[in-house]
């Protein structure tokens, strides 16, 4: 029997349950590994801060945990949404504008990882 | 047993006033969990996005950001953020442990719900020392 579906739902698969969990994982090496530059460096000043975001690799790795942020905050988010806003009209609108927030983060963090160059 | 035999469900009593429900501990961590996820999306990523681009610009803009963070409006916000980022950490490895089945019954799970609430806690609190 086909289960009542809701449009605006969480599409009924362990999908978005494994994708909190794995961009949780990166999100925590993430984390680990900006401890390890601040005991590495033994503080912050402008120069080390600079040289941090001048390498690449730490370039892409704050991309790779920002996008996985942005993925775990639409699924955090929705799961609110859906607790305890009811009426699909609004719920729906909402949903749309956190999607809209989140890409617009993205393109911003592009641009302080790269535009500044 | 056909559907028609099965005794109908009593009617649950709806009783959701929070103020005299008493949650348990678990139930604070969790409702503590995705009230500072609501933060960390709603003024976290921002703030930290504006704050790193402006901090990236130049020696003086990092100079500017450390002299702002000395308001202590700045710190307040700076203080909650980092509490709020820290319980979500920690009530998340919690979550993983428990998918690991770890700390699943109920005495393991009052006591990491404690550790969580707690630890949380205190390392917001030895930020909020250092920062002041």
């Amino acid at each position: 029997m086909t289960p009542n579906r809701i449009v605006v739902g969480a599409h009924y698969g362990w999908r978005d349950w494994l994708v909190q969990r794995v961009t949780a994982v990166m999100m925590v090496a993430y984390t680990l590994l900006i401890l390890g530059l601040l005991l590495w460096f033994g503080g912050l000043d402008f120069a080390s801060w600079k040289a941090t975001f001048g390498n690449e690799a730490f370039r892409i790795a704050t991309f790779v945990f920002m996008v996985a942020l942005f993925w775990h905050a639409w699924v955090g988010v929705r799961n609110i949404l859906m607790d305890y806003v009811k009426p699909i009209v609004v719920r729906l609108t909402l949903q749309v504008l956190v999607i809209g927030v989140l890409v617009g983060y993205a393109g911003w963090t592009l641009q302080v990882l790269w535009g500044g160059r | 047993m056909a559907a028609v035999d099965r005794p109908v469900a009593k009617p649950r009593p709806v009783y959701l006033n929070l103020f005299a429900i008493r949650m348990p501990l678990p139930a604070v961590v969790s409702i503590l969990h995705r009230a500072s996820g609501a933060l960390l999306f709603l003024i976290g990523i921002p703030l930290v996005l504006g704050t790193v681009q402006r901090a990236l610009a130049a020696p003086e803009a990092w100079t500017q950001m450390r002299a702002n963070l000395d308001a202590p409006f700045a710190k307040i916000v700076a203080v909650v953020l980092a509490w709020a980022f820290i319980h979500h950490l920690l009530a998340g490895i919690r979550h993983l442990l428990m998918d690991a089945h770890i700390g699943v019954e109920l005495q393991g799970a009052r006591q990491a719900a404690a550790v969580t609430l707690v630890l949380a806690v205190v390392i917001t609190l030895a930020i909020a020392v250092r920062l002041w």
